[in-house]
């Protein structure tokens, strides 16, 4: 008897923070529709909400949306723009677009990867900072090579250019903490 | 009740274009994603402060709703194309273009302005080589050559304010396609204007047209294709930026056309100005009554969404942009059907590149006969190029079909940056190829491309100097397709991981002679045996290097040498013995002690030992160590 009531405050508290988790999904999916179509916008949006897509919450869409997990996580993992692992708050995107890439975006890149020490093929940082990726032409290539870091973009980038703004930017977090 | 719509839009027009007259100058400010990356959108705000500070600012809205308001107009604008010497300012009407100006040059522009004093001269773009100064932008050699009229609001209207698009003939053609002409006529027309499709492949428009319009269904879609995957080309970007509207406008009359009633845009995922831009102009369209429901009162209606792409490079094909848009993977799909029989969700779909979209209104308002006077015979009308890569002025530019690659390298272009020796440009981004210097005087077409093994592509040149090494130009293109393959055909997933590997290790300096071969042979087989275009065209990269620089390829795979000294693996280091002292901080800086020597004698590397790290060639305090 009590092991049963334990069990259902238990189950009880558990739904609680289930419903409070997948709120904000759940009023994406309803203003944008169960429509097949909709799943990338929904996923854009998830992701923009969580900074990457949550496994549970992958499974959690295509429930909500009537469709097969696998066919969600087809779509989640095709597609760049989707992370199924966090990304950090500052996302570096290197252009690595033919344009960028004749006028040097490798020393850049270098220069990005030391500075915030990441080795080898890892991407975020440990403590989640950073993220650095390489994308292909940001459509600023009169401006070549482009770093774009969340959504602001900064032309005509050298190893020390990119130091500087990494200085303004961690110099300004100073200030803000 | 056709009348009326007509009455309507030159209604607005001429009450509005007598607003625009009572405008004492007017200042834009290049607000495309290259200038406000260099800070445009402070000088905006400075040149408003400070045209504000004298009275004289005066908004649009003013202009246009108080009779006798006057004053200069600060706006923004889309791209004018000349990125490299951004923010760009221009004025009109007198048509002075300032460059590279910053929030402090704000009071002297404007001080010049009001009391018509001659231009700021340090701001006026100066020619590198003669020193030429050049007050008027429309003289600059960047724009002197060129022919803007896909591009022709870029850098001019506010691409925010519908109005300014109506004043400028805006909606005339979507108007006279409604009124005056049957949908059999509109696709005739655009088939007699020679106009073929600026994605690429080139096809006749008037043929796709016609093809969608004799389908019988009652649901078809047009469908724009902003996807622009092509590194290095952002006109598509440009023209979505600066002047949404004559996108909007040409594919509503593809609607008319083809009889399709839906419309969608789908753009790129790392172009979120130009969505914003499209939803702007999408929502004024509709409360002007140019878009939706009944449009003008013609009973025509025309709904359009836009579609954010999630980064995808195979996405730009037609088959797997629909893919996309339907919320599946972007994997393409063979053809036939084409999307013009079975498109999206199954229904007869009208796919235009975003370009190809931009030059219809024109063509309807001033006759197919001056589009197809313009250009070359079998490529008619003017293309976007973007110029990037070593080239003086990088940016974007409108030439008539046809010009050569010299006009456009080294007159547009001003020739290469540094006075380096012109090498190869690259064009059609990873599905096109090189030319070279016996191709500067080719003419920029669709055919005469073909036949150099090349193809206009979206229009992307890269310009590469004396310094690029073919041999990594090429693996780069193969790294690219490699990784935007999307997996479903067996030739493209595994022959460009192969043809890749190859390259990787020629430039790694462990080539095998008999890779010429190899390469070749596999470069073949994707190329024949791919499903989309992606695989088919992936290996004119390798091809054209192949052909025209097989030189540079052989010195890599069989002397193990870089000629442009690019490959760092195939780089070696030489002591000068007439340089070299004998101090020995070398060998005792190299980390795997490569070096050796006497004191006080010159020193000697070892190349098997040597790793190439250069460490030595900072720490020589006599400058004795060389590459090469
Ligand atoms: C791999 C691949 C990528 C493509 N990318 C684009 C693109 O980014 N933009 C585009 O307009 N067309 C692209 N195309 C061409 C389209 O499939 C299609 O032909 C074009 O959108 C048709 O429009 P058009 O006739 O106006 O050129 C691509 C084709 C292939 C095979
Ligand atoms: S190639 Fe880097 S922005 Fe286009």
């Amino acid at each position: 008897m009590k092991q049963e009531v334990l069990t259902e405050a238990m189950e009880g508290d558990r739904s609680i923070v289930y419903q409070r988790k997948f709120e904000k999904v759940n009023e994406i999916i309803n203003r944008l529709g169960k429509s097949r179509s909709a799943l990338i916008p929904i996923l854009q949006e998830v992701q923009e909400e969580y900074r990457y897509l949550p496994e549970e919450i992958l499974t959690y869409i295509a429930m909500a949306m009537g469709l097969a997990p696998a066919s969600v996580f087809g779509v989640a993992t095709f597609y760049a723009q989707f992370s199924l692992e966090p990304k950090g708050k500052y996302v570096i995107k290197i252009c690595d677009g033919t344009a960028c890439h004749v006028r040097g975006s490798d020393p850049v890149k270098e220069a990005i990867k030391k500075r915030v020490n990441l080795t080898g093929n890892k991407k975020t940082t440990e403590d989640l900072r950073y993220t650095v990726e390489t994308v292909s032409c940001l459509g600023a290539c009169g401006l070549a090579p482009v770093v774009m870091i969340n959504d602001q973009i900064y032309g005509q980038m050298t190893p020390e250019a990119i130091n500087v703004i990494l200085d303004q930017l961690e110099k300004g977090e100073a200030e803000d903490e | 009740m056709n009348n009326q719509a007509k009455d309507r839009l030159l209604q607005w027009k001429e009450e509005w274009s007598k607003g625009f007259k009572r405008e004492k100058a007017r200042i834009l400010v290049c607000a495309g994603t290259g200038c406000v990356a260099n800070g445009s959108l402070d000088v905006y705000q400075a040149l408003k402060k400070e045209v504000e500070a004298r009275g004289e600012y005066i908004t649009v809205d003013l202009l246009l709703e108080e009779d006798e308001k006057t004053g200069v107009s600060v706006v923004k604008s889309g791209c004018h194309g000349f990125c490299e010497m951004g923010p760009l300012v221009r004025l009109e009407p007198s048509g002075v273009l300032y460059i590279k100006v910053k929030t402090e040059d704000a009071p002297e522009i404007v001080e010049a302005l009001l009391t018509n004093g001659k231009p700021v001269e340090r701001l006026l773009y100066r020619h590198p080589v003669t020193g030429e100064v050049y007050a008027e932008e429309q003289q600059i050699p960047f724009y002197h050559h060129q022919n803007r009229t896909a591009l022709a609001h870029c850098g001019v209207i506010d691409p925010e304010d519908i109005r300014e698009y109506i004043v400028d003939e805006g909606y005339q053609g979507l108007m006279r396609v409604l009124t005056e002409m049957t949908p059999e006529e509109v696709c005739q027309e655009i088939l007699a204007s020679g106009l073929r499709g600026r994605g690429g492949g080139g096809f006749p428009t008037g043929r796709k047209w016609e093809f969608t319009r004799i389908e019988k269904s009652v649901k078809k879609y047009v469908v724009c294709n902003g996807d622009e995957g092509d590194p290095g080309a952002f006109m598509d970007r440009s023209l979505m930026e600066g002047d949404p509207h004559k996108v909007l406008e040409g594919m509503a009359i593809a609607g008319y056309a083809i009889g399709a009633d839906e419309g969608y845009i789908y753009v790129r995922a790392e172009y979120p100005l130009a969505v914003k831009r499209l939803k702007v102009a999408i929502e004024s369209a509709k409360q002007y009554g140019l878009l939706g429901q009944n449009i003008l009162g013609t009973g025509f209606n025309f709904e359009v969404k836009i579609k954010e792409g999630a980064g995808a490079f195979v996405c730009g094909e037609e088959t797997a942009l629909l893919a996309s848009i339907e919320g599946k993977r972007g994997m393409p799909s063979p053809k036939p059907p084409f999307p013009a029989q079975s498109g999206l969700w199954g229904k007869p779909t009208l796919i235009n590149n975003v370009e190809t979209f931009a030059n219809v209104a024109k063509i309807i308002v001033k006759g197919a006969a001056w589009f197809k006077g313009q250009g070359t015979e079998k490529s008619s009308g003017t293309k976007t190029f973007a110029i990037t890569g070593q080239v003086a002025n990088t940016g974007l530019i409108e030439v008539p079909m046809g010009v050569t690659l010299r006009q456009v390298v080294f007159e547009i272009g001003g020739g290469l940056r540094g006075g380096k020796k012109f090498k190869a440009v690259q064009i059609g981004g990873p599905s096109g190829g090189c030319l070279t210097e016996e191709h500067l005087d080719l003419k920029l077409d669709y055919d005469s491309l073909l036949s150099a093994g090349a193809m206009i592509g979206s229009g992307g040149l890269v310009v590469m100097d004396e310094d690029t090494c073919m041999v990594e130009v090429a693996r780069f293109f193969m790294n690219f397709t490699q990784n935007e393959s999307c997996g479903k055909c067996v030739p493209c997933r595994e022959g460009t991981k192969r043809m890749l590997e190859i390259l990787q290790r020629a430039v790694d300096g462990e080539g095998r002679p008999d890779d010429v071969e190899l390469l070749q042979d596999l470069a073949e087989a994707v190329r024949d045996g791919s499903l989309c275009g992606l695989g088919k065209t992936a290996p004119n990269p390798v091809l054209t290097m192949l052909k025209y620089f097989k030189d540079e390829y052989i010195a890599h795979v069989v002397d193990k040498k870089c000629p442009a000294g690019v490959c760092s693996a195939l780089k070696g280091y030489q002591i000068d013995p007439d340089k070299c002292k004998g101090c020995s901080k070398c060998a005792r800086t190299c980390p795997v002690q490569a070096i050796s020597g006497e004191i006080k004698k010159p020193f000697t590397i070892d190349q098997e030992k040597c790793i190439k790290c250069g460490a030595c060639v900072s720490n020589c305090p006599f400058k004795a160590i060389k590459e090469g």
